[in-house]
């Protein structure tokens, strides 16, 4: 993939984390999820991420617990290994290479030394057929091992994961597959099959869907796809077996799960409520709106905890008692970001489409939504088939303090709804609904500058703003004047203005709202798109294959060029240095640049352009091509002609959406290919929704340094001990209060001790300073209000206190003292910790690992 | 879990005139009453103290009111010829008059006889008043003189004769005891100086001055004549500062209210229009005849106008809401006021559990909420419009249209059928409308005969989107004509947005539906500039 040395490409985070069925730990502590190529361990009280255990090189497609040891987990992936990890201290311990990419992986207690894998049937052509095999575990000290011994159990396996169960601690296994359903006893090595028949009578569809079995009993549910809940008994004797049924779900069950108890069954659909079934009894419970369709559902040990996935890519925890405790929400991915990638001036967070109706605000170097901004404000309803309104534009204006979106309805209706709506920025009404712990990571990240928690607020909506889709939308550039300018398919392209608040008669409305100023037109032509020059002097619209130069403020024609055979696709104007290129792309596969001073045709090209971008902060800009179905990138600069950068075969398939994000800080990387990367980074999204990131060498080692941090082993441990005795004892304490160290040192992107460091640093320089003048740093910091509650409780965890204290204290024998005792203690605790860890993992191995696993 | 969020009715754009805080104040007085004079009522004069009773001048008799019966109180009818211009000293305790025959009588309010007569004009005096003082009153007649008299010695002071022609305006200033301002015939107004006995400022208004008026200020004079109201800034030596011409006909009387000084001001054509303090109209009251008098009480709570068909009549204020709110029985404190530690401030350590809130929901939400969509129209066919227009969409929204509207009786269908009757015109509601009328006439095209009260509705609601097409089709030929018309004057290019086009187009679409045998399609253009 990588073909350059110096620019890489990766793949940045927001990969699907509903895949496979969640794993909740033994002290449900952690909760543990694939997530693309990566298994993730996400704390469940404050749902950040405190592990990533990397390894695998294709998606991850099951994990469960390792029966023999609860610390333990197995996970499968499409590479055809099956991993054992430690994820509390996430350390890979051993690798079975299988050979077959595996669909679904399955343990049971009784079957000690057997993994149950859903792999492909080698005899048949059709790659499609699955079948269950069990593999021998083989007991060797070796830390890649092949494993050769696969027994076939059951042929002819759904590839759907949610179709097979163990039942009764491992008596049984149960299997459905179209209108089929087998109970395979491993006993008596015989299979029972149960088919329904497959008549529609009054709208019943009897496809299997899911399976789930009683662990104490001798009861599988089955889910339908009309909805209907089967609950099997009797199954052993071929001729009297019984169903009962339980009807709630109006579409198909996703999937079903009973309680370790086996108490109550849950179960959860497309219509995204959780329905908790009493066993034995006909009540239910249910949870409604939880998100988008439940498409797992997983229950800890205990039961205390249930976990949903949803199709919207989010984990919901629920309490037994149907509350929910948290939420893990990643990226949420449609089929298509109708939206294009936008970044929000004032948090810096990339904007596009997320849950039905909403805005999703995604923090890139987190890696985590930051919110969601409601923007349809209506109840959503999960049923298939339904035309429901969705966000298809959006834009901000340069300060991020206007934000202006349309929703249409009606896709296949030949009357579209349209809705143009504008929202302000409200400083006021920031979220401070948050955890302590979050708000905790608040502190420490308003500190970098990364996060704010920010809400719009509605101004003005407009009904049917135009009469057809509207095809592109985009701000006025600089803040003096806050404009928008629609195009649509009606013909007509308008400009929307913020109206003045002098207005005397009007008193009655709160602020100035938005109105209609211009509405223009050119010959009919169907406008695709707009554009505004940097400086925000012209307004460029392109009328099918005619672009047309327009001045903002007379409404006025200045001219128009049309020199291209084929429609417009994509406009920008050069910027900087090169204000005077006018640059576009056209449906015949053309790339055209005009000089706006002599309005003539620069230079044009022939390549299969399919976007093009210009960066926000410098010339540079940015074409994705589309060659032999493989996506090649050029960076170059319209003045010169030879191409800043080329990557060729970037991915396969076509390049939907990219996007600058300027940096924080722009890197003083000064090799050549690397340039353009200094002053913004580069994302796009493929075709299969994968987002890409162009990195330099330099990041690429602070992203390492970073991992680093993240993975929490002694020996950072140890480099801190190092550096600065301190700040140990400000992790010591702090870690068993609340798992935050992680997140902090992911948060923190630059530097690569942790933000405690620079705090205490801080600390360090008011020390001096105090001597001195007094500083009022303290207030420039803490950017939240003194007297809110949550923040005091997160001050008087914080051992800030003690820090300070020692620090106040001048006499520099103390210090040293205090300093000595620390170190010792700390040193103490350190080897006490090292020694406990290895002797546990001792403990729990089967064989006694090498010493390289463990540290 | 998030809530269920609650269907959004949004805010319909309201058709007609803007309300404003003025045109609701002057909105909220009660249907006038009417009381039959003899003739003409030509003066209205309120007095100064409360009670505020009123001398109305009408015929040849003047008559004192009080504000609440409407029999008079006192009535003095001396007069050989017709009384004007009946007007209380500053006390409220004398009165004077004018008269046809040239005399100038005072009363006293509560007496019944003249106390004195001031014999002087030559023909009819017109206008009457008291000067500030108190002591003395100045009278303006057809003589083209006005003359100053002394209470008194019923002597005459002065007399003044610079006008060409009849004077029949009169202020007095409240400030300065020796200043007054008469406006006549001969189109100018006078400013007099009692001491120095001359005209001291002249303004020409173009037309017969019928009212002058001086603002409590003293700075601002207003005059009325001929169509127009004039605006005179005194300070600046006179310099007109606003000419306003809001009425068709002569305006005869003008008037301020004690509400933030709003100019009213009477006409011949039967209107009387209320200014704000920018000169714009807020208000307009209409009346039956010709407005010849007009006067507001001191606060505001009449506003009596007499016209020329001899009916005076009174407008009083409704009662203003906070009284209403003093009269509604008030609830008692809720249970929860009662429950203990309802004071208590949590302590600085102290972890507050919040009490979660609780989202009532309106009942067609509720019902929404639980998928009863059928209900959920029936109850939100008994709110309003809006809201009704806000479930109709919602249930499209959800595609539950059809199940909302199907399976229904003949009595729960009307309300329904009514409301499309009602409202499918109406350009803000017809688009979904449209759709609901297609489903159902899809529901119920079989049944329709065997309902005799279904089908009347229907009928009615054909001859009613018949009744749109033509008119719709009217103001398309007229918009065409128009377009031509501003094509031809503008060079600039505009473009029209024809949204009723497309209702056109809906509507007919629906009629061709129901088969109405439509002789003539309404052809449809898009007139574009």
């Amino acid at each position: 993939m990588v073909e350059s040395s110096e620019v890489r490409v990766v793949r940045c985070g927001g990969s699907r984390i509903n895949v496979a069925a969640p794993v909740i730990s033994v002290d449900s502590r952690f909760l543990l999820c694939a997530s693309g190529d990566l298994v993730k361990v996400f704390s469940t009280s404050t749902e950040e991420w405190v592990h990533v255990l990397q390894g695998h090189t294709n998606v991850v497609t099951g994990i469960t617990l390792n029966p023999a040891n609860q610390l333990q987990v197995y996970s499968s992936s499409a590479d055809g290994t099956v991993r054992l990890w430690d994820f509390t201290d996430g350390i890979l311990i051993k690798t079975f290479v299988i050979g077959y990419p595996i669909a679904t992986l399955l343990v049971s207690n009784k079957h000690e030394g057997i993994l149950f894998l859903v792999v492909p049937a080698k005899d048949n052509s059709n790659s499609e057929c699955l079948q269950l095999v069990a593999a021998h575990v083989p007991k060797t000290l070796e830390q890649e091992v092949e494993v050769r011994e696969l027994s076939s159990v059951l042929p002819n396996i759904s590839p759907n994961p949610r179709a097979v169960g163990f039942g009764r601690e491992g008596e049984y296994i149960a299997s459905a597959e179209g209108l089929k359903l087998i109970v395979y006893f491993f006993r008596d090595q015989k299979p029972y099959r149960f088919n329904l028949s497959k008549s529609t009578k009054k709208g019943a569809k009897n496809t299997f869907t899911c399976v789930s079995c009683h662990p104490k009993d001798d009861c599988v549910a089955t889910g339908h796809e009309d909805g209907k809940i089967r609950l099997w008994r009797n199954f052993n004797q071929k001729k009297e077996y019984t169903y009962t049924t339980l009807h709630w779900h109006h579409s198909v069950v996703n999937t079903l799960c009973f309680t370790p108890e086996g108490t109550t069954l849950l179960s959860g659909g497309i219509e995204s409520v959780l329905v908790q079934w009493q066993y034995d009894r006909n009540s239910k419970y249910i949870l409604p709106r939880l998100g988008g369709s439940i498409t797992h559902i997983s229950v800890s040990a205990d039961g205390s905890l249930f976990t949903t996935s949803h199709s919207d890519n989010k984990i919901t925890v629920i309490q037994s008692n149907l509350k929910v405790s948290a939420v893990i929400q990643g990226l949420v991915k449609g089929e298509a970001v109708h939206t294009d990638l936008v970044i929000d001036p004032r948090s810096k967070a990339l904007v596009l489409n997320g849950k039905p109706g909403h805005l999703q605000f995604y923090s890139l170097q987190r890696d985590k939504q930051l919110y969601n901004l409601d923007i349809v404000q209506q109840e959503y309803i999960y049923q298939e088939g339904l035309d429901q309104y969705e966000v298809v534009k959006a834009a901000f204006d340069a300060h991020g303090s206007c934000l202006a979106t349309v929703e249409e309805r009606g896709k296949k209706l030949s009357d579209t709804e349209i809705t143009l709506k504008f929202w302000d920025y409200n400083e006021t009404a920031q979220r401070y609904t948050l955890t302590c712990q979050k708000v905790f990571c608040a502190v420490w990240i308003s500190t970098l500058n990364i996060l704010y928690f920010s809400s719009f607020v509605l101004n003005t909506t407009v009904m049917t703003p135009h009469d057809n889709r509207i095809t592109s939308m985009c701000f006025f550039p600089t803040a003096e004047t806050t404009m928008v300018v629609t195009t649509a398919r009606d013909g007509c392209f308008k400009a929307w203005l913020l109206g003045q608040e002098s207005d005397t008669e009007k008193q009655g409305t709160d602020g100035p709202s938005w109105s209609c100023d211009f509405v223009g037109r050119y010959h009919d032509l169907q406008p695709t798109n707009c554009c505004f020059s940097a400086d925000g002097s012209l307004l460029a619209v392109s009328f099918q294959e005619v672009i047309t130069i327009w001045n903002p403020e007379t409404w006025e024609l200045l001219t128009t060029l049309c020199q291209p055979p084929g429609n417009i696709k994509d406009l920008c104007f050069g910027r900087l240095s090169c204000s005077r290129y006018l640059l576009a792309t056209t449906t015949k596969n053309m790339l055209c640049c005009w000089n706006l001073l002599t309005c003539s045709l620069e230079w044009s090209t022939s390549i299969a352009v399919t976007l093009l971008k210009a960066d926000p902060l410098s010339e540079n800009m940015a074409v994705f091509t589309l060659q032999k179905e493989q996506t090649d990138l050029f960076v170059f600069k319209p003045c010169e002609p030879r191409p800043l950068f080329t990557q060729n075969a970037l991915c396969v398939g076509e390049v939907q959406r990219a996007i600058f994000v300027p940096r924080e800080e722009p890197l003083d990387n000064c090799d050549e290919s690397s340039l353009w990367l200094n002053r913004s980074q580069l994302y796009c999204l493929t075709e299969n929704m994968d987002l890409l990131a162009f990195t330099t060498k330099i990041e690429d080692d602070s992203l390492i340094s970073r991992k680093l941090v993240c993975n929490l082993t002694l020996i950072v441990f140890e480099k801190h001990i190092k550096r600065v005795s301190c700040s140990i004892f400000c992790l010591v304490t702090i870690n068993p209060v609340c798992h935050l160290l992680p997140t902090q040192a992911v948060i923190d992107d630059s530097v690569a001790v942790t933000p405690f460091y620079l705090l205490l640093g801080k600390h360090r320089q008011r020390e001096q300073e105090m001597c001195g003048l007094p500083v009022t740093e303290q207030q420039g910091r803490a950017q939240l209000p003194q007297g809110s509650v949550a923040v005091r409780e997160v001050r008087s965890r914080v051992p800030w206190k003690c820090l300070v204290m020692v620090y106040s204290t001048r006499s520099r024998v103390v210090l040293l003292l205090i300093f000595v005792c620390v170190c010792v203690c700390v040193c103490v605790c350190v080897l006490f910790y090292t020694f406990s860890c290895y002797t546990r993992r001792l403990m729990s191995c089967p064989q006694r690992p090498s010493y390289a696993t463990c540290l | 879990m998030t809530a269920f969020k609650p269907t959004r009715v949004p805010v319909i754009p309201q058709l007609g005139e803007k309300v404003t805080e003025d045109a609701l104040y002057w909105r909220s007085y009660k249907s006038p009453v009417q009381i039959k004079e003899f003739g003409a009522v030509t003066k209205i004069h309120f007095s100064p103290l409360s009670p505020h009773n009123y001398a109305v001048t009408a015929s040849t008799r003047v008559q004192i009111f009080g504000p609440n019966s409407h029999e008079p109180l006192r009535s003095f009818s001396r007069f050989k010829g017709s009384a004007y211009s009946g007007s209380f000293r500053a006390d409220g305790r004398l009165l004077v008059a004018g008269s046809d025959e040239g005399l100038v009588r005072l009363f006293d309010v509560g007496g019944r006889v003249a106390l004195r007569q001031f014999t002087g004009h030559s023909k009819s005096v017109r206008v009457t008043s008291f000067l500030s003082d108190g002591f003395r009153i100045v009278s303006g007649s057809d003589d083209l003189s006005s003359r100053v008299w002394d209470v008194s010695t019923a002597q005459e002071v002065a007399a003044l004769g610079e006008h060409s022609d009849y004077i029949r305006a009169l202020a007095t200033s409240s400030r300065n005891p020796d200043v007054f301002i008469t406006g006549s015939y001969d189109h100018t107004l006078r400013v007099w100086d009692a001491r120095l006995e001359r005209c001291v400022m002249k303004m020409e208004h173009g037309q017969p001055v019928e009212g002058v008026l001086l603002y409590p200020s003293e700075g601002l004079l207003v005059s009325t004549g001929g169509q127009h109201v004039k605006v005179w800034d005194l300070l600046k030596g006179g310099q007109q500062l606003v000419s306003l011409k809001n009425h068709h006909k002569t305006v005869t009387c003008v008037c301020l209210s004690t509400h933030s000084n709003r100019l009213l001001t009477g006409s011949l054509d039967r209107h009387v229009k209320v200014y704000s303090s920018s000169y714009k109209v807020v208000h307009t009251f209409d009346y039956e005849a010709s407005v010849l008098s007009l006067a507001v009480a001191p606060d505001d709570g009449i506003v009596a106008v007499g016209m020329t068909n001899g009916v005076l009549s009174l407008r009083h204020r409704k009662p203003s809401e906070e009284q209403e709110v003093d009269g509604r029985k008030r609830r008692g404190p809720s249970y929860r006021m009662f429950v203990k530690g309802r004071n208590y401030t949590p302590k600085q350590d102290d972890f507050v559990v919040r009490k979660s809130l609780k989202h009532h929901l309106k009942k067609h939400d509720r019902l929404l909420k639980s998928f009863k969509v059928s209900e959920a129209l029936d109850s939100a066919l008994e709110v309003g419009p809006a809201v009704c227009v806000a479930v109709l969409i919602e249930l499209e929204r959800r595609g539950t249209l059809r199940n909302a509207v199907a399976g229904r009786e003949e009595e729960s269908i009307t309300p329904l059928l009514n409301f499309l009757l009602r409202f499918i015109t109406d350009p803000r509601f017809s688009r979904i409308l449209l759709s609901v009328a297609h489903v159902v006439v899809d529901v119920y095209q079989q049944v329709v005969s065997q309902s005799p009260v279904m089908e009347r509705l229907l009928q009615r609601l054909l001859e009613c989107l018949g009744r749109e097409i033509d008119y719709q089709q009217e103001l398309l030929q007229v918009l065409g004509i128009l377009d031509t018309l501003f094509a031809s004057a503008t060079p600039a290019a505009g473009v029209t947005t024809l949204q009723t086009c497309e209702i056109a187009l809906n509507v007919s679409h629906f009629c061709t539906r129901i088969q109405i045998k439509s002789t003539t399609t309404p052809r449809l253009r898009t007139w574009r500039v």
